[in-house]
C-alpha cells in the first residue's frame, strides 16, 4: 500500500464526507421532528446546484469578478432560495398530511421529489450543465522524494471541508443556543407537550426544513463549484447517499449525521482507492443494508423503544 | 362575578363511544374546583378538550380572560373549527375560520391563558430543568433566529427575563438546586412539581392539575396542598383539578364537579356533595343509592 495513495484517498474521502454530512444534516433533522423521512431532500440540493450556476452567471454579468465576494454573494442567494424551497415542500406536500398515517407524506415526498426534478428538466433542459472554475489552485504535499508521489488538495476542497465545518458547528449552536434552538429541541422531544406550552410547533417544523434546505444550499453550491458540471438527476445518488450516512450516524441524531457522512464519504474513497472504484456505491449500500440489519439506530442514536 | 371559564353542552365522541355528553359547568376565578368521579367517567377528556388536546364534536369552552367582551373567547375556534358552506354567507365569519385553520391550534389556547399538567407526567427529559421552564415561556423569548444568533440586546434581555421568572418558580417548588440537571433524571415528586412550575412559566390564569397527588406520600401531599393553596391566594390563579385523594379534595376545593360516564351528575360544595346521594351511587354503586 503506497502511502500517498492512502494519503490522497484520506483527503478525498474527508471532502466528500463533508458534503455528505452537509446534507445527511436534513434528513436527519427532518426525522428527529416529525419522523419522517424526507425523499425530496437530494431534490432540493439539486436545486441549489442550479441556482448556483445562475447566480454566478449573474454576477460575472454585472461585472463582479473578485472572487471571495462572489463566493460570498452566491452562498447568501442561493441558500435563501433554496431555504423557500424546502419551506414550500414542507408547507405544500407534507403539512396537509400531519395527522394522517405515516405512509402518506411518505408518498407524498416520492411524488415532490418526482415534480421537482421533471420541472427543472423542462425549465433548464435535460442536458449536463456546467460552471467555470472560479476558484483555482492546489496544494501539493509530497508524500516521498520521488517526483510523481504527493497528496494533492486543491483550493476548492479545503473550501469544503472548511465551510462544511463551520456551518454544521454554526447550526449546532443555534440548536444549542439559542432560543429558537431551545424550542426546536423541545418540539424534538415531545410535540403535543410543546405545543401544549405555547409553541407554535407548525412554525418550528418549517424553521427544521428551513435549515435542512439551507445545509443542503451550502453543499450544493460547494460541490457545483468543485466539480463543475451536474444536471437535473444528480439529487437521486446524492441524496440516497447522504440518507445512508444519516443512517450510519443515528437518525435523528445531528452529530451522528456529521459523523455518519465522513464515515460513509472515508469508506468509500478507501473502497474506491485500494479495492475497485466501480463498485463503490454498491459497497456504500452495502453498508447501509448491513447497518440496517445489525445496528439500526447506527453509531449515535438512541435505539427506538416502544411507547406504551 | 362572571366565571372565569364556562363550559356549556360539552360533547366528544370517539367512533361509536359518547366519552362527555353535554357537559355544562363554570369556574369561577380564584377559585379551587375540583372535577371528580369514577374512573372512567371522562374527568381527564374534559381537561383534553378545556386544553386543546381533542378537538370536541359540540358545544363551546368559553374563557373570559383578558378584554374579551361579554362572550369571552371560545376556545373551539381556535383549534381551527372546520369551514362549512354556510360562512360563506359571513365574509369575516369565513376569514376567522380560514385564519384558525391554518394558524390555529392547541398553542393559542395556552397562550389564551389556560395550561395544564398530564397524569403521567410528560417533562421533556432530555433538556435541562431551567430549559423546561424556559420552553414554556416561548412566546415571551425573543425566538427569531438572527437576534440569537447575533446574541442582539433585545434577545438578551429577554432571555435574562425569562430566566428571573423561571429561577422563582423554581424557588417557589424548591427545585432551585436543581436547575442544571435533566429532567428525566429528577426524583418522580420533584418530576411533578417540575411540571407545575413549568405550566405555570405559560403564565396561565387558569391552571388544569390532573392527578398532582397520584403517587406521593401523605406528607408529600399535604405539602402539595399548601402549595396549591398558595398559588391561589398570592398568585391569584384559577385551579381546576382532577384529583382521587378525597382527603385533599374536600379539604382544598371550593366548588365541586362530578362526573359519570361523560355526564355531570352534582355540583356544589364539598359538604353538599358529600351528602348527595346520586355522587354515592356512583362512586359505591347502586345498592348503596
Amino acid at each position: 500500500m503506497d502511502i500517498y495513495i492512502f494519503g490522497q484517498q484520506l483527503v478525498n474521502g474527508l471532502v466528500l464526507g463533508s458534503t455528505y454530512g452537509l446534507i445527511a444534516v436534513g434528513y436527519t433533522m427532518v426525522y428527529g421532528i416529525i419522523g419522517m423521512i424526507n425523499f425530496a431532500h437530494g431534490e432540493i440540493y439539486m436545486i441549489s446546484a442550479y441556482l448556483t450556476a445562475i447566480f454566478l452567471a449573474l454576477l460575472a454579468g454585472f461585472g463582479l469578478h473578485s472572487v471571495p465576494v462572489v463566493l460570498l454573494l452566491v452562498l447568501l442567494c442561493t441558500l435563501f432560495l433554496t431555504a423557500l424551497y424546502g419551506w414550500s415542500v414542507e408547507r405544500i406536500a407534507y403539512r396537509p398530511l400531519r395527522h394522517s398515517n405515516r405512509l402518506a407524506p411518505l408518498i407524498s415526498a416520492i411524488g415532490i421529489s418526482l415534480i421537482l426534478q421533471n420541472y427543472i428538466r423542462i425549465s433548464q433542459g435535460a442536458r449536463n450543465q456546467g460552471v467555470p472554475p472560479v476558484l483555482e489552485g492546489v496544494w501539493r504535499i509530497p508524500a516521498q522524494a520521488v517526483e510523481q508521489q504527493f497528496v494533492q488538495i486543491t483550493y476548492q476542497q479545503s473550501l469544503i471541508v472548511i465551510t462544511a465545518l463551520a456551518s454544521m458547528a454554526l447550526l449546532t449552536w443555534v440548536i444549542h443556543h439559542t432560543a429558537l434552538g431551545r424550542a426546536c429541541r423541545a418540539t424534538q422531544q415531545d410535540r403535543v407537550m410543546a405545543n401544549l406550552l405555547g409553541v407554535d410547533t407548525d412554525r418550528i417544523i418549517s424553521v427544521v426544513f428551513v435549515m435542512g434546505a439551507a445545509m443542503a444550499a451550502v453543499a450544493g453550491m460547494l460541490v457545483t463549484l468543485n466539480y463543475g458540471s451536474f444536471d437535473f438527476y444528480i439529487g437521486f445518488l446524492m441524496g440516497i447517499k447522504a440518507f445512508t450516512a444519516a443512517v450510519l450516524g443515528g437518525i435523528g441524531s445531528l452529530p451522528g449525521a456529521m459523523l455518519g457522512g465522513v464515515v460513509l464519504g472515508l469508506a468509500e474513497s478507501f473502497f474506491a482507492g485500494f479495492v475497485n472504484s466501480d463498485y463503490k456505491d454498491v459497497f456504500a449500500f452495502s453498508l447501509l443494508i448491513l447497518f440496517l440489519i445489525f445496528r439500526p439506530s447506527g453509531f449515535l442514536g438512541v435505539p427506538e423503544v416502544e411507547k406504551v | 362575578m362572571t366565571p372565569l371559564l364556562t363550559v356549556r353542552g360539552l360533547t366528544i365522541r370517539f367512533g361509536g363511544v359518547t366519552a362527555l355528553n353535554q357537559v355544562d359547568f363554570a369556574v369561577q376565578p380564584g377559585s379551587i374546583t375540583a372535577l371528580i368521579g369514577p374512573n372512567g367517567a371522562g374527568k381527564t377528556t374534559v381537561f383534553n378538550c378545556v386544553t386543546g388536546f381533542y378537538r370536541a364534536d359540540g358545544g363551546t369552552i368559553r374563557l373570559h380572560a383578558g378584554q374579551q367582551d361579554e362572550e369571552g373567547l371560545n376556545l373551539l375556534t381556535l383549534l381551527g373549527e372546520p369551514v362549512r358552506w354556510r360562512d360563506c354567507w359571513q365574509p369575516q365569519r369565513l376569514a376567522e375560520r380560514l385564519y384558525y385553520q391554518m394558524f390555529g391550534g392547541p398553542h393559542l389556547v395556552n397562550r389564551a391563558g389556560v395550561a395544564r399538567t398530564f397524569q403521567n407526567i410528560r417533562l421533556f427529559n432530555e433538556l435541562t430543568v431551567m430549559e423546561n421552564l424556559l420552553v414554556a415561556q416561548h412566546t415571551q423569548v425573543d425566538a427569531a433566529l438572527l437576534s440569537g444568533l447575533l446574541r442582539s440586546r433585545r434577545f438578551l434581555a429577554k432571555e435574562e427575563a425569562a430566566l428571573q421568572r423561571a429561577t422563582e418558580w423554581l424557588r417557589f417548588f424548591a427545585l432551585h438546586g436543581e436547575a442544571n440537571r435533566l429532567a428525566g433524571e429528577l426524583p418522580y415528586g420533584h418530576q411533578r412539581r417540575l411540571e407545575m412550575a413549568r405550566a405555570l412559566c405559560t403564565n396561565p390564569r387558569l391552571l388544569c392539575l390532573d392527578e398532582p397527588a397520584a403517587g406521593l406520600n401523605p406528607n408529600e401531599t399535604r405539602l402539595l396542598s399548601q402549595l396549591i393553596l398558595t398559588l391561589r391566594d398570592q398568585f391569584q390563579v384559577t385551579i381546576l383539578l382532577i384529583e382521587h385523594d378525597m382527603g385533599m379534595v374536600m379539604e382544598i376545593s371550593d366548588h365541586l364537579v362530578v362526573l359519570d360516564h361523560g355526564e355531570v351528575i352534582a355540583r356544589g360544595t364539598p359538604e353538599e356533595i358529600q351528602q348527595n346521594p346520586r355522587v354515592l351511587a356512583a362512586y359505591l354503586g347502586t345498592g348503596a343509592g
